[in-house]
Formats: structure tokens, sequence, C-alpha cells
């Protein structure tokens, strides 16, 4: 077992995202994180999906979305050069002791103050999830009072692993060769 | 041409080739039976529960292999529809259910027979459509239609507000064409994996065709009879593949898996290459999946890509329709005979397979298999159509009856939907009703739908209905009594008097309790002009065999009692009843089912009659 990276895009249709979350929860997958929003392409959304599975699971998952008809086209970024970023927002108490610790490990991580009182100060860190795992942990002994984070989203580098967005116009053959064309050619 | 939303759903119907649906009005949908008046064209069964309606599209599609259709009302009239909808998904049955819904201004409000019946069905739909404006509903029931039967077909459900119904909009059929940029039916395997496949069959010892319900739907038997015959392999089918691949084919070996042939298993676990032909390793088929067929390679040619490797993990998958796959196949194929494999396939199955249960003695007792096979003989030479229920009498069906053509059994298989069956074959009968239809059933699954008899009276259609009735609910109470130490608990069942429950209806009943008056009874019903309904008063306590016991090895049979009258004769294997403590393999006797008198006359205490 272990994490792949889906994107799927799909038709900005109501109730695609309930199928999609409900898929999951049918199929029994596990469900890291997942996050949708618009893209390039009007009328498409693009999910990053992060499960864990193994090899022959991710694929099962990834035909399982390729089976609602919303969904235009899955990537699975898991093997490619791609880069993953989430954003988190934490929400640290401080006292005048703390504060300026608590400023240079935000420095450290290269993360930005988004909002200061005489208590708090709000925290933007950007990154791996990884990365704003480790500044949660570094910020905890100062006492974190919340913590919001976005859940990842993911992209191929380069100009050779183009992962836009696919246009909305239907060709029923084209559409079939692009399916295995996007590495979900059953080979095993 | 200036049309009302309701007017529009008729239209639609038409253009896709609709001759009958089959439904139940309520408030949601009243506007589009309102304009039903003015299609004639379209004949509208009145079920008695929507389950019924949908059961019915189910039964039309599969005799026909066209889209049935199914309308209900808002909140209970979908919700009714429900169980039917799970069953066409499991058994990928094209179906296409309209249902009414609320007015859009009201949806979210718990206004009076809302549900959220899209909701409730997207696990259980190919895929689903709420459709708020009399303007979407064309597209809406095209693409449902052109989902339901491409690809892997199944149910697609369209949910249509009554103020959709209600308003008038310009009707373009032309305009309101399928754009579906994310659906794809069609596939095609990389022609690498066609050189691994065939690699794999020529080199084989030992092969054998699993044969699925996906060659019927890609009509394909003819290729896989060529395939088999070619290449000397020999064939096995699901349940839902029986018919596809006719019993009297000397290729065709029988049904495989938890009641499936001996012979069948035992070559399944020792061949060295399974070729899986539209059929989707179920649990039922498999028995434990660790242990199953580990001798073998598999090559999967499947329709839907999410089956690949989901239960038993596959050497070689080709995508794709199955008889464009089997025709690329074919010409890398090397004839051969592997006259070694059926020879111990043959040795195995000794005489076993003789299911020649016309010359056993009568013991003055009446056993479902010898109800079975009488149908069958009484009308095997007609083209008939058998729709069964889901139990003992379903697995007897299976193993007595032998289906010579694709469509010929029409069954729930994977969802295993008690009441399927005489609402499937009222559909049945309206999608080819020059055929001779059958019901099979239980006495318990009958009396789930039995209101349904009605609709047989209202439509004055021409069924013959078989009730096994055996006054248990058979099929647990065999587990009951081979895994539950004979508590049976909630199995014991009366029912209705049959013949005059038949008779309040309309309809003829005829009561048989003897071996001796069945032919005779069978051919009289054949010739009655209105349905027949039979009461077969069978053994009580008699039980499927063989049995492979949930999460067994498929070759660990629980096997026929030698003294039964029944036996069956091939190598018995050596299947040990679990031990109490937690299922796993005793080392103590092996199972012996407590034949003979005794097991079979204990009845009458056990269901306090």
């Amino acid at each position: 077992m272990a994490k792949h990276t889906l994107i799927a895009y799909v038709e900005d249709v109501p109730g695609v995202l309930s199928r999609i979350a409900s898929l999951f929860r049918r199929r029994n997958f596990n469900i890291d994180s997942l996050t949708v929003g618009r893209t390039e392409q009007p009328g498409v959304s693009r999910l990053t999906v992060v499960v864990e599975a193994t090899e022959a699971g991710a694929r099962i998952v990834e035909a399982n979305l390729y089976k609602l008809v919303n969904v235009l086209r899955v990537d699975d970024l898991t093997h490619k050069p791609s880069l993953m970023r989430e954003l988190g927002l934490v929400k640290v108490t401080v006292t005048p002791q703390t504060r300026s610790q608590v400023l240079e490990l935000t420095e450290v991580f290269r993360a930005r103050v988004v909002d200061v009182d005489e208590a708090t100060l709000v925290i933007e860190v950007t990154g791996t999830p990884e990365k704003i795992g480790k500044f949660e942990l570094v910020m905890r002994p100062y006492g974190i009072v919340e913590i919001v984070r976005t859940g990842s989203v993911a992209m191929a580098r380069g100009h050779e692993l183009m992962s836009a967005a696919p246009p909305l116009v239907r060709t029923e053959a084209s559409v079939a060769e692009h399916h295995h064309d996007s590495g979900h050619s059953m080979s095993v | 041409m200036k049309l009302t939303g309701a007017e529009i759903i008729w239209e639609c119907l038409l253009k896709e080739g609709v001759d009958v649906v089959f439904g139940y009005p309520g408030g949601a949908i009243l506007p589009t039976y309102d304009a039903m008046t003015k299609y004639p064209k379209i004949h509208h069964v009145l079920v008695r529960h929507e389950q019924g309606a949908t059961h019915m599209a189910d039964g039309y599609a599969r005799a026909s292999g066209r889209v049935g259709v199914a309308i209900a009302t808002s909140g209970p009239g979908a919700t009714n529809m429900v169980t039917g909808i799970a069953t066409a998904m499991m058994d990928s049955s094209p179906i296409v259910c309209i249902t009414g819904q609320v007015g859009s201004k009201a949806i979210g409000t718990d206004a009076f027979q809302e549900t959220d019946v899209t909701g409730v069905t997207q696990p259980i739909t190919k895929h689903n459509y709420l459709v708020t404006k009399a303007g979407d509903i064309a597209r809406a029931i095209r693409e449902a239609f052109y989902i339901a039967k491409s690809g892997r077909p199944g149910p697609v459900l369209v949910d249509i507000t009554k103020d959709a119904q209600q308003s008038t909009v310009e009707f373009d059929w032309e305009a309101a064409a399928p754009r579906l940029p994310g659906y794809r039916p069609n596939h095609r395997a990389p022609a690498a994996e066609f050189a691994r496949a065939a690699d794999l069959i020529n080199s084989a010892q030992r092969p054998l065709i699993l044969a699925g319900q996906g060659i019927l739907n890609a009509r394909a038997t003819a290729q896989v009879l060529e395939l088999a015959k070619f290449a000397g392999i020999p064939i096995t089918t699901t349940l839902l593949g029986i018919g596809v691949i006719p019993a009297s084919s000397p290729l065709n070996l029988g049904m495989m898996g938890m009641h499936g042939e001996a012979w069948v298993n035992q070559a399944i676990q020792q061949a060295d290459l399974l070729i899986a032909l539209g059929m989707r390793f179920d649990d039922r088929v498999t028995g434990n999946i660790k242990t199953y067929a580990l001798n073998a390679k598999k090559i999967h040619v499947e329709i839907d890509p999410s089956e690949i490797n989901k239960n038993v993990p596959v050497d070689v998958a080709l995508i794709g329709d199955l008889r464009e796959v089997l025709g690329e196949l074919k010409p890398s194929i090397k004839k051969a005979n592997h006259a070694g494999w059926w020879a111990t396939i043959k040795a195995q199955r000794g005489d076993a397979a003789v299911r020649d249960i016309q010359s056993l003695p009568d013991n003055g007792h009446l056993y479902a298999a010898h109800v079975i096979n009488d149908i069958w003989r009484a009308t095997k030479d007609r083209d008939t159509i058998v729709v069964t229920d889901v139990g003992q009498h379903q697995m007897w069906e299976a193993q007595y009856y032998r289906h010579e053509k694709p469509r010929s059994l029409i069954t729930s298989g994977g969802l295993g939907t008690m009441g399927f069956a005489l609402p499937a074959a009222i559909g049945a009968k309206f999608a080819c009703p020059d055929k001779e239809v059958w019901v099979v059933a239980g006495d318990g699954g009958f009396q789930m739908t039995s209101p349904e008899l009605a609709t047989i009276a209202q439509e004055k259609i021409k069924l013959n209905v078989a009730i096994i009735n055996n006054r248990f609910l058979g099929m647990v109470r065999q587990w009951q009594e081979f895994f539950y130490d004979k508590r049976y608990a909630a199995t014991p069942l009366t029912g209705p008097d049959f013949v005059l429950l038949a008779e309040a209806f309309g309809l003829k009943g005829v009561r048989v309790t003897s071996r001796s008056e069945v032919a005779k009874a069978v051919q009289a019903a054949r010739k009655e002009e209105g349905t027949v309904v039979f009461d077969f008063r069978v053994e009580q306590e008699d039980s499927v065999f063989p049995m492979v016991p949930a999460g067994a090895d498929l070759d660990k049979m629980i096997r026929r009692p030698k003294q039964d009258i029944l036996a069956e004769t091939g190598a018995d294997a050596e299947w040990q009843m679990p031990s109490a403590n937690g299922g796993k393999v005793a080392s103590a006797a092996p199972f012996v089912s407590n034949g003979g008198a005794k097991h079979f006359r204990s009845s009458a205490k056990a269901s306090r009659r």
C-alpha cells in the first residue's frame, strides 16, 4: 500500500462531487485527500485525489472513476515527475516571550504571517503535505488553536507531461484511444 | 413543434422504439400519465407495486435485448423501485426508469412525497439524471437509453420534476443527441496483449473457458464455440451464462460455482489456464478466493475495465467487445484437442453427469428436480423462456433444465432478489409474446410479489407458474441444516392455498402432490388459454447438491448423501464440516448428511404445520 495521486477531470455539473464521494465509499477505497477546483477549460473541474492503495488497487480506482459518466479523464501522477502542494492556515498562541521564536520558525519554513493579534498569529504555510505536517509539529509546543488544510493539489512537471483539462467535445473513438494513452490500458 | 415536457417524454420513448412501459401513476408523474392518452402506440402495463415495474422492465430487457422502461411517481413510488434497479445493476440489464419529482421550487423542502431519488439510486444506477426543465428532458432520455444499452449495460434513472413535465417548450429530437464527453462504452485492447493471450492459450495443457453473460451481450456465442472447438477447450458457464452455450454442446461441461457440477469445480482447480469471457469472478463461482485456481494462468476478456483484477488477479486482460476481441484473437490460436485433459475431466465426471432422474424409482415423494425435469421435457421442443426466482428452486432449475438458447433463462444472479420471477416473467412475455414463458419460483419468493397475478389477469397474458412449494425458505433452511445445527429459525413458512389464490385472481390453480401427475399436469397447463399457477407440493427438506460452503475451497464440496434417491455417483470430495470454533475445517469424521428416510420425513415436525 502506498499513496497514489490521481487527477480526475470532471464535467462541472450538479452532483458530480457526490458521485465521486459515493464511489469511494461504495468501493471501500481509502481517500487520503480530495480537492476540487476550476480549470483553464470552462465547464471542466479538476480533482486531485490521494488514495492509499496498492498498484493494482490504484488501477481499479482509476477504472471505477472512468465508469462515472461525468468523468472526462484520469491521470495517475504517482510515478511521473510532478509537483504536489497543499496550503495550511495555522493559528498559534503566542506570548511576548514566544512570538519571536514562532516568527523565526515561520521564516525557516518560508511560511507567512497573515494575521496578528495580542495573543495569536495566523500563519499561512504552503508545500508538500509532509512539510505542513512538520510545521504543525514544531508549532505544537507553542499552542495550536486551530488548523485548516486544503488537501493536496498536484500537477505534472514540464511540457511533455501535459495534464491540461480535456475539451468538452465528444468523439467516441478518439476518447476511447485517449483512454488508453492516459496509462489506463490494463497491462498486467 | 411545441410540446409539454410530459408529451416530450412519450415522444422520446416512441423515437427510442418503446412499445410497452410498466408503471404506476401518482401525483408527481400525473402530467405524464395524462399525456399518455395521446400516445396509444405505447402500451402501459399497470403494475401492483413499483418493484414489479422494474422487474418487468428487467425481464423485458433480458428476454429481448432491448431497453425496458419503468415509470413511477416521486417518493414511495421511486423508492419502491430501488430493489429492481439494484437487481438490474448487478446483472447488467439495460432498463430506463422514469420517475416524477416534486416541483423544482419544492425540492429540498421535504415536500409531500419528496425523496432525493437521484441520491438514493446513485450507487445502483449506471447513471442518473435530475431534470428540472422541460427543455432538458429529451436529451436526458436519449442519453439514458444510450447509456443503458451501450458498453456494459445497466439501469439509468431519469427523475423529472412536475413543473418540467407541465411546461411547454420546443421539441427538437435532433438537437437532443447525446453529448457525453466522458462516457466510454467501447474499448480496444492493445495489440501486445493479444499476442500474450495467444501464447498462453497455445501453450496451455489444461485450458478451460469460463463463459458468462458478457457473451450474450456481445452476441458472441458462435465465436466462443468456434474457439473452444478449434482449440479443444472445454467450457463451463456461470449461472447467467446458462443458455449462452447450448447445454447439449459436447464442449459444455455445465455450471460452475457454489452449486455447480463437481467435475467442473474440480477442473477449474486443476486447470493451467482459465479464459474468462464476460464474467466477473463472483464469490459464488470462486469459493475461497485464496485457493482459487492456483495452478492456472488467467486471461480475462471483459468490456468493463473495473472488473479486471477486482476479485482474481489475471495475467492478461483483453478489455473490449467480446466478439471483436475473439475475432482478433482467433488467427493466432493453434488447433489443439487436449485429449489428455478431456480424459481427466471425463474420468472425474464419471456417471455423475447422468441426470436421468426419470428412470429412478418413485418412492412416493415429489422432488423439485422431477418437476423441473418434467417441465423441461414438456417444453424442450418449443421456444421457451424460464424465469426463476432465488433459492433452491433456482439452482435446481439451473441443474435440471437444459437450456439450449441464449435468453431462455432469466434469473436474478448477482443481487439474488426474491420476488423477481413473477414480474420479470410478465416483462419477458411482453417482449416475446410468441414464446412460452414459465415461472419457476419458491413459495417464499412467490409470496413477495404475488399481487402481480392481478397484473397478469388485467393484461390477460398467458404464463405458466410453477411454485416449488416446500413450505420452507428452502435455501436458508438448507444452510441452517448444514451450518447451524438444524436450528430452523424463521424458515418454516405458511403460505396461502395457492390454488385458491390463483382462482381469486381469476386464474387457474392446480395442485400437484405426486410425481406421476407432473408431466400430465404440465401438458394440460400449456394447452390452457390463460395463466396456470401450479402448487407443486415437493419434499420439504430436500437440499441442493453439490454445494461449496461459502468461503470453502471450490473443490471441497458437500455431496448428495449416498442413500439419497437422487444420489450422484461421481467421486465424492472429502469436504468436512466446519468445527464450532470459527469455521476451521475439523479433523473429525467427514460430513455425512442425515440422508435417507429419517432425513426426508422429519419435515412435519420442523415446519409445525
